[in-house]
């Protein structure tokens, strides 16, 4: 990172923090969903962009979390707290079981495999009334405390959650730069000469995936928390393909890619809220526009006019 | 053991209509390499033109039915072709998927906000009724499904086997390089395969929406069975997609009839991460040496 862009990142930080205490509940409530988004669009990214899958199911694992969390937390009475890992570690587990099989066989099918997985976990949400609520889903969700003190107001929970994803982005930056992480840019750059030289392409590939499908489970954990109700409509394939889609069009591969793209899929929608459907409508075919003109997505954009530089 | 019967003929007829999409979908990808994730918005779109020729213009059925193979070869098939997979194809798979999936958001929420956002209810161009055989009933529409989606693929097999353009569609798909070497128009044969697909599209919604009805995400599901029936079969088989959309048609059926209504798609469903991740090649397919 240049001077400039630390500059630069700070200076958005501190806006993010402030801009909240000007607007009304609604907007709070859009800011903070947004920082809840990027939990699983960082996790999806590391899969996508870094280990350079393909994931069609974050929004199972966003689901997973956010019912794992729910029925933990209305049903048995366990504080948030200890339904925040127990939701990670779930996500971690079923991402390494489903992972584990489908990244055996390379190519596009861990993309089939996560797909498909997104529908089965939609069908059991839907279907299983006992645990899940069925399409009534779970209400009453509570929002946590810490030491002593209530987050349920918008604000304080807002705060919350933009210090929870600045933490969840750092600890994902300092893996990006470890060894471990340094193992992807040789993976990403040339697989074969990689793998030579000892890294185990399917281990790290693996655990990049579980790792993203945890910090999906994370954020589906806050999302509960902060919407109070999950149906299992929030967590289809089609939230799935959206999520995919904001990744790739803020830049895979880019660490502040994810925030464009969630931008451009959460908060825009709303301030252009005239456009109605159209606003999707019209996304489709500009990511299409997107992918034959700037494949590198909008964060590349800035490559094509200085090389180098980049926050790759 | 009657209903068992009975089960199976519906559940073919439908897995006839999801075997039509699959098979659009392999051919797709063995000509270009293309994962078309819009496959089911191909069905939609057809379906919204032909109730347009109907109600709108006032055509009869079958003007409308040809009116609209015209358009959706024009449209889905030679401008989907030049617009999107040309200039993508290049970049390889990924960045044409993604396009594909911003295609299908794109067309699915433009019918939505320019056309309709309700269901649209589409005649079938079967009698209603049931043909009795003796204890066994099966509706019109089950047999004339069964029959004209059996007739256009046993037409495209007779095509792809025994004319030169359909051997040559053929040698394109199992390797382009030596099928140029041996003066065929790769380019031309790559674009056939497109039209191809766009008519088997138009097909699949005229037998699949008096069912579904018209709208605008009736290609979600649609798309999603052919996706579960190409890979269940085999990707690089034609003769997998077939397999794949009776398999997961007839599956859906019993499932809904014996295990749980809830359910009618799990078991397809499983069949299909079940493939996947022991036999990803599917179950008629060879395993795939990469493509040059």
């Amino acid at each position: 990172m240049s001077k400039t862009q630390r500059i630069a990142l700070v200076i958005g930080l501190v806006l993010y923090a402030v801009l909240p205490q000007f607007l009304k509940s609604y907007g709070v409530y859009l800011m903070t969903l947004l920082c809840v988004y990027l939990m699983a669009a960082f996790g999806l990214n590391l899969i996508v962009g870094y280990a350079g899958q393909m994931s069609i199911g974050q929004a199972a694992f966003y689901g997973i979390g956010a019912y794992v969390a729910a029925i933990l937390m209305t049903k048995m009475g366990i504080s948030f707290w200890f339904a925040l890992p127990i939701a990670a570690i779930a996500c971690f587990v079923v991402g390494l079981a489903l992972g584990f099989p489908a990244l055996r066989v390379q190519h596009h099918y861990l993309a089939f495999a996560t797909l498909g997985f997104n529908v089965l976990v939609f069908l059991v949400m839907r279907n299983e009334e006992d645990l899940t609520g069925g399409t009534f889903g779970i209400s009453n969700i509570p929002r946590p405390s810490i030491f002593g003190y209530s987050l349920d107001g918008a604000l304080p929970f807002f705060y919350f959650a933009f210090v929870s994803v600045i933490l969840l982005a750092a600890v994902l930056w300092w893996l990006l730069r470890s060894p471990w992480g340094r193992a992807f840019a040789a993976l990403r750059d040339n697989p074969i000469r990689a793998e030579s030289t000892g890294v185990n392409i399917t281990a790290y590939t693996l655990l990049a995936f579980a790792i993203g499908a945890a910090c999906a489970g994370i954020g589906g954990v806050y999302l509960a928390a902060l919407v109070n109700f999950i149906e299992p409509g929030q967590f289809s394939l089609s939230v799935s393909l959206l999520m995919l889609l904001a990744v790739i069009v803020g830049g895979s591969g880019r660490f502040f890619g994810p925030v464009l793209g969630s931008i451009v899929v959460v908060l825009l929608p709303e301030w252009l809220r005239f456009l109605q459907d159209w606003y999707l409508a019209i996304f489709g075919f500009a990511v299409i526009v997107l992918m034959v003109y700037l494949p590198g997505g909008l964060l590349s954009l800035g490559d094509r006019f200085k090389s180098g530089g980049g926050t790759r | 053991m009657v209903d068992l019967v009975q089960l199976i003929i519906s559940g073919t007829a439908t897995g006839a209509i999801y075997a039509l999409c699959a098979l659009g979908f392999t051919l797709l990808w063995q000509a270009s390499g293309t994962i078309n994730f819009a496959q089911g918005e191909f069905v939609m779109v057809p379906a919204f033109l032909m109730l347009f020729f109907i109600n709108t213009a006032g055509l009869p059925m079958w003007v409308a039915f040809l009116l609209t193979c015209l358009v959706a070869m024009v449209l889905l098939g030679y401008t989907f072709k030049r617009a999107m997979v040309d200039p993508l194809i290049r970049h390889g798979v990924i960045p044409l998927v993604i396009a594909t999936l911003g295609l299908s958001i794109g067309v699915k929420q433009l019918v939505k906000a320019g056309v309709t956002a309700q269901a649209q209810p589409f005649n079938s161009i079967f009698p209603d009724g049931l043909l009795s055989l003796g204890a066994l009933k099966v509706s019109y529409m089950d047999v004339g499904t069964l029959v004209l989606a059996g007739l256009i693929v046993i037409s495209l097999q007779t095509f792809l086997n025994r004319t030169v353009t359909g051997r040559a569609m053929q040698a394109v798909a199992q390797n382009t390089d030596s099928a140029r070497v041996l003066g065929i128009n790769v380019a031309r044969m790559v674009l056939y395969t497109f039209l191809i697909n766009a008519v088997l599209s138009v097909v699949a919604a005229l037998l699949v929406t008096p069912t579904y009805l018209a709208k605008f995400d009736m290609g979600e599901s649609i798309g999603l069975k052919a996706f579960y029936a190409a890979i269940i079969g085999g990707f690089n088989q034609t003769r997998g997609a077939l397999l794949g959309g009776v398999l997961v048609g007839v599956l859906e059926n019993l499932t809904g009839a014996y295990i749980s209504p809830a359910y009618k798609e799990g078991v397809a469903l499983m069949l299909f991460l079940v493939v996947i991740i022991f036999k990803p090649e599917g179950l008629l397919g060879k395993t795939e040496e990469r493509k040059v």
